[in-house]
């Protein structure tokens, strides 16, 4: 039954009031015929018995009280999902995203509410299989696992895009010939960024086994509440009905909850901390605990969202609450990224908590937690000696200082460093951490089993 | 029954019209899906309920039916060992039944009701008995023997009890004849979730919670029927901790409530649990233990709801003469719940938003645990609960974080500065207290001899004074104190990096009993005292700072419960090393 009325009240922002209405369900779909022909849609915030509190998607503007005509659908909002989304570009709702993908629209296997359900925490799998992204800041120090979700926390001007790319294009499981891709959020973002993306992944082949939702910086901000739904829903479908395993990137939360807060705005809720609303960790919640592993079930979901830090501050609402719901983080360094060190991964305060399960033999390799903790100690204390360096001159610094001093310049130079294209495997990653510890006296390396120690460096080695 | 039609949508929160009959906190069926709700509000006509599963699709003039009965869960056999989502349903059921995601509508009683338990009367006819009073005993898991007991609130005479057999618990085990009948006891009984289990007297704490973790047993002890909280911003390892406590807390039930976290988290704990055995008994872990796990993205009522579910049945199993441990991971997430659900009301906010009914709320919770004079028999109990806190962006002047401190006794303030050194758990030893030092000095003296509490002193007095001069020293560089002050800073350090970091993941480090945590501690004060009397001797620092003891010192972490004795023997070797630094430097 489609029911259509001419009964708007009220327009204030993203938000439509519709008086006198009948049998309007929560969180139903809503379609409005502006008096020009054109089509936008909405969803059901808020019923009561006799008004109904509808959100528009593509913004209100053009709307108006008297012409515009109201459809509420029947259905909530859903999307149609098969496997032909795969190389495919579709816009903040689903439709084909011109200039990117000009064919014609999907023809859908099955339709699927967007919000999606709780995965039963009884049902999952704890995630413990290595993903290889080929940079060694995250392959050897925080090291990602299949289902984890891992965000990146950047800053204003700081190469995120480019990192989330090569992750995107370099991504894999080892040892297995199985099914991989990549569902890509894009909002909020530049053309520009978004043309970069799109490039990059028909440039490198990724393209193919890509689906990518688009919602740039003028499109309407308050379909980017449904954009990242619309790609979680796409992954779980490829995931778990088609045994895929996808890589979710997002990008960029920050615009997401920016939009959240015009919508809370408008609603006049009353805010929480600087202004977002007070439901901003549940709403992202629903979005980030999306990730996982079924058991049972071959395909997985592993989520790398991507936020700016306003002002590059940890402790703003999105990068807190972020933090406190995803599975560790990966931050990037406006200071590294000055120094020319391309990926700026700050590897002290990242942390990637599923790590110690999807690490060591079978997985990455024997000598991999041990070697971590050796290389972070290192370049810890070759950290500190470089403070030291600055107050009290280069000169002060003892043999070993200068030493630790050093290694922690090539540490960044070779190990956090790497080049754009370049994609290193587990080992190459393994055994450059090696390499560089050799630039310390054997003696200092307390936090290695002596066995293999002895086995990856012999006691007639290089230096001693 | 009261029969209403909704009239209202927002989110979690449903109002439906006709209920003028219902009470507060009824619990109520909404819509044909049958989601259930709670009632939060009435005026006149009309009911706000909040509703624990998710409302999309539903609309006005769909029906609510109101049961008139509280929410509440069912406590009987079956409890230990169950997963729970937040309003008591087997999380293990809702799979069987709905597959791997939740979906919504699912009705499972809490208990199985059809799985036959061994019974053993305990009770004889004849006797008076009241609420409380146990009828007899099934063994639940090796662990566990549950004591089935006459529900709070019936009295009278015993006339009747079923003997020794195999039963499910909807089985009359028992019959009690008072003033307006005869009343038929099953194995089980109902209990609603907001209403305190009633007691005959609290105690204040005498004995600690040996959790084998050093910075707390040693430093800030929780004692048993007490109540701890644990602020710290994300990446601190509060989960760790609570992890740990769950682990290895000398109590004889864990109760997890996983409160709004993340899904992997409990995943976590429920496959390991079963894996990890109880150091006492060498049975595994999950033998003792409810979870409760109401994950970050399941419904939010039912979160708010979950910490309850919790608390009544630990409630439940103190009034069986058991120590009881909860832990709640995390509670601003339950008071983020109240917070949503408080403006969905359109009540007046209070700070940042919250309730101001927030810190009744937490007090009323906390104040549920306790050291307890059970009703219905002369058996103690203790409920000890700690509460995990997650203040914005680690800001303790957060409204949960400052709500809670005013309740709770102890404080385990996590650092994110420790976290970020890897110093591990990272509770920061100048701002955390225990209040309950003084209650438990009577137990440390009986058990760990009369010099522990000075010699604590001493340590935490050490750490004071490093604090401060390291200040002095990132001014002028630590060679430039007094060999005294230097020799501050290493007893300080040692003590930090030998006793008060602890390495979750190592099998043996893991845990310490208060045993090898006093001769870990001796053995450390041992070092500080020999070396004073060396630097009194004229030894200059560095050459006591560089002996070879220094090694040992830092080993004894990983030396195995059933070989203390080499722990204390280092002492002679300590003093060993440091007399012959004095005699070298008197022949020198």
């Amino acid at each position: 039954m489609i029911r259509e009325y001419t009964t708007t009240v009220e327009i204030s922002g993203p938000l439509m009031l519709v008086d006198r209405v009948e049998g309007v369900a929560y969180e139903e779909l809503v379609e409005i015929q502006l008096p020009n022909g054109e089509i936008r849609h909405g969803k059901v915030l808020e019923v009561d018995s006799r008004m109904a509190l509808v959100q528009l998607f593509e913004g209100s503007s053009g709307t108006d009280i008297t012409e515009s005509k109201v459809r509420f659908l029947g259905r909530q909002v859903e999307l149609g999902v098969s496997e032909e989304m795969l190389g495919r570009v579709f816009d903040g709702q689903g439709r084909p995203r011109a200039p990117f993908d000009t064919n014609p629209p999907v023809i859908p296997e099955n339709m699927r509410n967007i919000n999606g359900a709780p995965i039963n925490p009884y049902a999952r799998d704890y995630p413990a299989e290595f993903i290889q992204t080929g940079f060694s800041s995250i392959d050897g120090i925080n090291t990602l696992v299949r289902g984890q979700k891992l965000p990146v926390f950047s800053g204003n001007g700081l190469p995120h895009s480019a990192v989330a790319a090569q992750i995107a294009r370099q991504a894999k499981v080892l040892g297995k010939g199985e099914n991989f891709a990549v569902v890509f959020a894009a909002m909020g973002i530049t053309f520009e960024e978004a043309d970069y993306f799109i490039r990059d992944f028909r440039k490198t082949g990724a393209m193919d086994r890509a689906v990518v939702f688009m919602n740039l910086a003028d499109d309407p901000a308050i379909e980017r509440i449904a954009t990242p739904r619309m790609a979680l829903t796409a992954a779980e479908y490829l995931a778990y009905e088609k045994d895929m395993h996808i890589l979710v990137i997002l990008t960029d939360m920050t615009n997401y909850c920016d939009a959240l807060r015009e919508i809370s705005a408008a609603r006049k809720e009353v805010p929480g901390r600087r202004g977002y609303p007070g439901y901003l960790y549940t709403d992202l919640s629903t979005i980030y605990e999306r990730a996982g592993r079924i058991k049972g079930r071959k395909g997985s979901i592993t989520q790398i969202p991507i936020l700016t830090m306003p002002e590059d501050d940890k402790t703003h609402p999105i990068p807190d609450l972020t933090g406190y719901i995803t599975e560790g983080q990966l931050i990037l360094n406006r200071e590294l990224h000055k120094k020319g060190i391309y990926p700026p991964m700050d590897v002290m305060e990242s942390l990637s908590r599923l790590k110690d399960k999807g690490i060591g033999e079978g997985k990455t390799r024997e000598d991999h937690a041990d070697l971590f903790n050796q290389l972070m100690a290192a370049y810890s204390a070759g950290k500190d000696a470089r403070e030291l360096a600055v107050i009290l001159g280069a000169a002060a610094l003892s043999e070993l200082d200068r030493r630790y001093l050093r290694f922690a310049d090539e540490f960044e130079k070779k190990y956090i460093g790497q080049g754009e294209h370049e994609n290193r495997d587990i080992r190459e990653t393994l055994d450059l951490g090696w390499e560089l510890l050799k630039l310390l006296p054997r003696s200092e390396m307390k936090r290695i089993d002596p066995a293999r120690l002895d086995k990856y460096w012999p006691v007639n080695g290089k230096t001693g | 029954m009261i029969k209403g039609t909704i009239d209202k949508i927002a989110g979690p929160l449903v109002v439906a019209d006709g209920m003028r009959e219902a009470r507060m906190y009824d619990l109520v069926y909404v819509s044909d899906y049958n989601l259930i709700g709670e009632i939060i509000e009435l005026k006149g006509d009309k009911a706000s309920i909040q509703v624990y599963e998710e409302t999309g699709g539903l609309k006005p003039g769909d029906p609510v039916v109101a049961t008139g009965e509280p929410l509440s869960v069912e406590l009987g056999p079956g409890l230990v060992t169950a997963i729970y989502d937040g309003i008591q349903r087997p999380l293990d059921k809702i799979r069987e039944e709905a597959g791997d995601w939740i979906t919504r509508g699912i009705s499972i009683r809490g208990l199985d009701h059809e799985k036959k338990w061994d019974w053993t009367p305990v009770a004889e006819p004849g006797m008076k008995v009241t609420g409380g009073e146990v009828l007899g005993e099934v063994p639940e898991t090796k662990l566990v023997v549950h004591k089935v007991m006459v529900p709070p609130g019936v009295s009278g005479e015993l006339t009747w009890v079923i003997g020794p057999g195999s039963y499910d618990i909807d089985t009359v085990v028992a019959k009690v004849k008072d003033g307006s009948g005869i009343r038929e006891l099953r194995m089980y009984h109902t209990w609603p979730v907001r209403k305190p289990r009633p007691i005959a007297e609290k105690r204040a704490p005498e004995e600690p919670l040996v959790t084998g973790q050093r910075v707390i047993d040693a430093f800030f002890p929780l004692g048993k029927g007490g109540t701890a909280c644990v602020p710290g911003p994300f990446g601190s390892g509060k989960t760790v901790i609570q992890h740990q406590l769950a682990k290895w807390a000398d109590a004889e039930m864990i109760i997890y409530v996983g409160c709004g976290e993340r899904g992997n988290e409990m995943t976590d704990v429920l496959q390991e649990f079963p894996e990890l055995e109880d150091p006492k008994s060498g049975e595994p872990l999950i033998l003792r233990t409810v979870l409760v796990a109401n994950t970050s993205n399941m419904p939010v009522a039912a979160r708010e709801a979950s910490v309850y579910t919790g608390i009544t049945i630990g409630e439940y199993f103190r009034d069986m003469g058991y120590s009881v441990a909860l832990m709640a991971d995390s509670t601003s997430r339950w008071a983020e719940a109240m917070r949503e659900m408080s403006g969905r009301l359109e009540e007046m906010p209070g700070e940042e938003g919250y309730p101001a009914y927030l810190g009744t709320r937490i007090a009323e919770f906390y104040e549920r645990a306790g050291n307890v004079l059970c009703s219905g028999g002369d058996r103690t109990g203790a409920l000890t609960v700690v509460g995990a806190v997650s203040p914005a962006g680690g800001d303790l002047s957060d409204p949960v974080v400052q709500a809670t401190l005013r309740v709770v006794k102890v404080f385990w303030s996590l650092q994110a500065r420790l976290a970020y050194a890897r110093h591990f758990p990272a509770i920061g030893w100048l701002d955390s207290y225990s209040l309950y030092t003084g209650n438990l000095k009577e137990f440390y003296d009986r058990n760990l001899g009369k010099n522990w509490a000075p010699m604590m002193k001493e340590a935490i007095s050490l750490l004071q004074r490093e604090a401060n001069l390291q200040e002095i020293a990132r001014l002028v560089g630590a060679e430039s104190l007094s060999p005294e002050d230097q020799l501050i800073l290493y007893t300080a350090r040692s003590l930090r990096e030998d006793f008060l970091h602890q390495n979750a993941f190592h099998p043996v480090d893991t845990y310490a009993s208060i045993e090898k945590q006093k001769a870990m501690m001796e053995v450390i004060m041992h070092v500080h005292e020999e070396m004073s009397k060396a630097i009194k001797n004229g030894v200059p620092p560095k050459v006591l700072f560089d002996l070879p003891l220094k090694e040992s010192v830092a080993r004894m972490r990983y030396i195995p419960e059933d070989d203390l004795s080499s722990i204390e023997n280092l002492k002679k070797e300590i003093t060993s090393q440091v007399s012959k630094a004095i005699e070298q430097e008197q022949t020198a």
